[in-house]
């Protein structure tokens, strides 16, 4: 049988690598790509605990935030894109003007 | 006592307010307009002061046909705070009367003159608008109706006296010279604002009639520090012992400055002070007292000095120290006296401005020249000037029928009728003062006007333009005349501020005063006659011990610097080296401390965006360890 | 279809064996494909692998009686963000492998070991919080929709009642998403465009060479005719020597080096 755990352990698993991943990659779009997978984690999450409380609300949760991501990747590539052409680089390192 | 009541102002009265506002416009007028003005802006200045003087006359008529004798006006509210109510409140009374009579009128006359002495000066304009500057704040201290408008005068003299003295700021002596007369004022003037003080915390207001009538109602101590902090301000603005020192440096100053302010009007804004608040210096035989010995010292002590001194300004200057402290004597000797001072500052106002402006016209023919033993034999280049200087020279040393005779002997009368073994000191003191006043006053006049002349090579006397010969001769025939004229109805007119007073008999009666008196000073001015005769060496020359003490102020300015400049410079000396050390060590110890630490956590601002996510991450990495810890147990 | 497919999945579900079973090998596959997308060198192949596990992740929802999420995932998430993701990629180029050289000192150590502490934290404090947690009875409520009872109309039913105004808010966002990805994207032209015309007018105006441009390497240091060719290892063509021109042969002190750079040997 199948206890919530498993999903739970393996979405804890997943938000980390991505994580780690965010901190780890130079290029802008695979860092982000580490973000959108951290958002499945926690929809994954959601999603298992809709199942466990026996309620829908997790999922409409889970919905919004596919959402919310969609319009986030909009945006994100987009700045992305800006970045790019005027640096000709996706490295996140190349971005440093927030040098002190 | 019954209690004192201003009455409201009415007609003519009711604009005191342009007494005060026709100088001040005139000198807004000169100083705002700048260059433009240059060339008409002396006559704006004269014109000013002649309507203001024209204004004071008719309504001094006005109040002598008033059966309360007083005007009070309120303008404007200046500070409500609580039970304390200050208003820009006037007040036209005798005594007011007077003193805007002397002021606007002397004020005039030299406004006058000045505009030949001044004819060839540059900032003439300036000048004229710091006079006229002067004149308002002048008549605002003594048109005040309470104690705050007449310290907002007082300042304001104070400020105009300053800017005055140092008007040729170029010469270090003058700059110098103002800042010191500034500076002892400022002093002086704390005595002033202490008095304020105590007013509102004893009796709640600083009106004159309150305070004039809640004054009885004061402590032995209270009104005993009332009187003297007033006393200390007094003397700090009439150059009067232990303040005396500024008086005579501020000749650095326009003659016309010396006459106006320094010697007919400004000095005496002490004596209106005292006169203005008898009530609280009638309360303390102490402070009586204490104002009697002020007087008394100082004016022995100007004569001294006078006597010493070979600048022509100079002895003027301890002279005017002296003068004034005939008048302190008088309004110490309190009762009838303090009429009499009011009339000796009268009389002395015409003589002093005639001398003084006499002096400035001897200057003006001798290139600027003040060494009296460098002139000699100007009697016949300088027909006029001699006349009036002469006038007020009979004037200052008191011979009948001049008007010294009648304002100095009765207050030198009245000194000797104070009772017991203090009246034979202070009439002693007041006698002696006039033989000296006798002796300096002609050897200046001898030394400067007749005996060989002793001129530098460069130098060709002239008389004076009429424009500045024309005030002299109105001075000098007030001075012939004024003293005798003014002494019974001034005394009359002047009841209504002072009360009813008899005259006070003593140890010696009045024509036994004024025959020694009158020995006196024949005595020291044929000594002085004797001794100067054939003029005097033209360098200095070593002198006995008491020459050389007199010719060193007797001392007041080593006083000044053992007592106040040597320990205020360690002081400062001491204050910097704590600065520098202390304060300043740690202030830049803070900073570096603060600028070290920051360099070291700029460090982290590498601007690597991985760098902060890994920084946000161990924070979460940390509440989420905090959170179990805590959940967990 | 769905909700076909859903009722089937539903079927799967009440066998618990076999949910043990299809988790056990999509898990591996997920984690493997997350950990693909880490140590990818080709963001090509990021993205790839995290298409693979959003597809587990879309097989894990439907497991989970959450069938509308799942296709959600698969069509919007797999389907076009990743596709998005790819469009850019390609933008760029594909060009280069990236570097995994570690730039930051001590950023991937740290990183790691945070990893690894936070994971064990999460995990822990999952344990500890759900130990004992059971799947409610029947799974989330469905509601009566067109093929019948169904986790889509629920779904709906939830949005459209309880949910409609951060519904409605949402739709706001993601045109503002839309509007500002414009606004980035948009490059305003600097001055007109040239047409063929106005080139060639101004090819052939004064002052301008209208022949051809050099050939590269060609002309670079000098036009001269009596420059000669040279051969591809560098020696002189002796045909491309003009019999007219005199050779003109450097003296040994002109060929030397002049000492000018200071550094030479």
């Amino acid at each position: 049988m199948m206890s919530p755990e498993h999903y739970l352990i393996l979405a804890a698993a997943l938000f980390t690598i991505g994580a780690v991943g965010v901190l780890v990659r130079r290029n802008a779009i695979v860092v982000f790509m580490c973000v959108e997978l951290m958002l499945n984690a926690g929809n994954l999450t959601l999603v298992t605990f809709a199942r466990t409380t026996g309620t829908i609300d997790g999922q409409v949760m889970a919905f919004f935030v596919m959402a919310v991501a969609a319009a986030e990747v909009v945006i994100g590539l987009a700045i992305i894109m800006a970045i790019y052409r005027s640096r000709r680089s996706a490295s996140v390192d190349d971005a440093n003007l927030l040098k002190a | 006592m019954e209690p004192i009541t201003y009455a409201q102002a009415t007609g003519l009265l009711s604009w005191t307010w342009l007494l005060i506002a026709l100088p001040a416009a005139g000198a807004a007028v000169l100083l705002l307009t700048g260059r433009r003005a240059d060339k008409w802006g002396h006559w704006v200045g004269v014109a000013t002061i002649g309507a203001a003087f024209a204004l004071a006359l008719g309504m001094f008529a006005s109040l002598a046909g008033l059966d309360d004798k007083s005007a009070a006006t309120d303008l404007f509210t200046i500070i409500s705070v609580g039970e304390v109510h200050i208003e820009a409140s006037l007040l036209f009374d005798p005594l007011s009367a007077v003193f805007c009579l002397l002021i606007t009128g002397v004020g005039f006359l030299i406004h006058l003159y000045a505009v030949g002495y001044m004819a060839h000066d540059e900032g003439r304009r300036k000048f004229f608008g710091y006079f006229n500057l002067f004149a308002a704040a002048m008549l605002v201290l003594v048109l005040g109706g309470n104690y705050f408008m007449t310290f907002i005068g007082w300042e304001g003299v104070g400020l105009a006296s300053y800017l005055l003295i140092s008007f040729w700021q170029m010469k270090p002596a003058a700059a110098t010279a103002g800042k010191k007369a500034f500076l002892t004022n400022r002093v002086a003037d704390v005595g002033f604002l202490l008095a304020m003080f105590l007013m509102v915390s004893t009796i709640g207001s600083l009106d004159f009639a309150n305070v004039f009538n809640g004054a009885e109602g004061l402590s032995d101590g209270t009104s005993l520090a009332l009187g003297l902090l007033l006393l200390a301000a007094a003397c700090g603005k009439s150059g009067q012992w232990p303040f005396q020192t500024w008086l005579p440096d501020a000749m650095e100053g326009p003659t016309p400055v010396s006459a106006l302010i320094h010697a007919a009007t400004m000095v005496t804004a002490g004596v209106y002070l005292i006169a203005r608040s008898h009530v609280i210096f009638s309360l303390n035989e102490n402070v009586q007292t204490a104002v009697v010995v002020v007087g008394a010292l100082t004016l022995l002590f100007g004569a001294i000095v006078g006597c010493a001194k070979d600048d022509i300004k100079r002895v003027l200057a301890w002279s005017t120290v002296s003068q004034i402290g005939y008048m302190f004597l008088a309004v110490g000797l309190g009762g009838a006296a303090f009429a009499l001072g009011i009339i000796h500052l009268l009389a002395h106002g015409f003589f002093k401005a005639g001398l003084f402006l006499g002096s400035g016209s001897v200057m003006h023919a001798m290139n600027d020249q003040t060494d009296i033993r460098r002139f000699g034999g100007l009697w016949k280049v300088m027909p006029l000037t001699y006349a009036t200087f002469a006038a007020g020279w009979l004037a200052i040393i008191g011979l009948f029928p001049f008007s010294g005779y009648f304002s100095k002997d009765p207050i030198i009368a009245a000194a000797f009728a104070r009772e017991g073994w203090q009246g034979w000191v202070t009439g002693g003191a007041a006698l002696l003062g006039a033989a000296l006043t006798a002796f300096y006053m002609t050897r200046l006049f001898i030394l400067t006007f007749h005996g060989p002349k002793r001129w530098t090579e460069d130098v060709h006397p002239h008389e004076s333009p009429a424009i500045m010969t024309g005030p002299l001769v109105l001075l000098g025939l007030g001075s012939l005349a004024a003293g005798g004229l003014m002494a019974t109805p001034v005394t009359d007119w002047l009841v209504p501020v002072f009360g009813e007073q008899h005259e006070a008999h003593g140890h010696l009666t009045h024509m036994q005063v004024t025959i020694a008196t009158t020995a006196v000073v024949v005595l020291g001015a044929v000594l002085a006659w004797f001794l100067f005769r054939n003029g005097t060496e033209e360098a200095p020359h070593a002198a006995a011990w008491p020459v050389r003490v007199a010719r060193a102020d007797l001392g007041g300015e080593a006083v000044n610097r053992g007592l106040f400049e040597r320990p205020g410079r360690l002081a400062a000396n001491a204050s910097v080296a704590v600065d520098g050390r202390g304060v300043d060590g740690v202030v830049n110890g803070l900073s570096a401390a603060v600028g070290g630490s920051s360099r070291r956590l700029l460090a982290l601002q590498t601007g690597f965006v991985r760098s902060y996510a890994l920084s946000i991450l161990s924070g979460a990495v940390i509440v989420v360890a905090a959170l179990m810890v805590v959940v967990i147990q | 279809m769905i909700v076909d497919l859903a009722q089937s999945v539903d079927l799967a579900q009440s066998a618990g064996v076999g949910e043990a079973i299809a988790f056990w090998i999509l898990a591996p596959i997920a984690l493997g494909g997350a950990i693909g997308l880490v140590l990818a060198r080709s963001a090509i192949h990021a993205a790839l692998m995290l298409a693979l596990t959003m597809i587990c992740l879309a097989v894990f929802y439907i497991m989970q009686s959450a069938p509308f999420l799942g296709f959600v995932q698969i069509m919007v998430y797999t389907g076009a963000i990743m596709m998005l993701f790819l469009f850019v990629l390609m933008l760029f180029g594909r060009d280069s492998r990236d570097s995994m050289f570690e730039t930051l000192r001590g950023q991937r150590f740290l990183a790691i070991c945070l990893g690894i502490g936070l994971a064990a934290l999460l995990a822990s404090g999952l344990a500890h919080a759900v130990a004992g947690l059971t799947i409610a009875e029947g799974g989330p409520p469905t509601a009566e929709g067109a093929g019948g009872d169904s986790n889509v109309a629920a779904v709906a039913e939830s949005l459209f009642t309880t949910y409609v105004f951060p519904f409605e808010v949402m739709s706001g966002v993601l045109t503002v998403a839309a509007v500002g990805a414009l606004m980035f994207a948009h490059v305003a032209r600097k001055g007109q465009a040239h047409g063929q015309k106005q080139a060639s007018r101004e090819r052939f105006a004064p002052g301008n060479y209208p022949g051809p441009l050099p050939g590269p390497g060609v002309f670079a240091t000098s036009d001269s005719t009596a420059t000669p060719a040279l051969l591809p290892d560098g020696t002189v063509e002796q045909q491309s020597l003009s019999e007219y021109v005199p050779p003109r042969q450097l003296t040994a002190a002109e060929t030397a080096p002049k000492q000018t750079e200071g550094r030479d040997e």
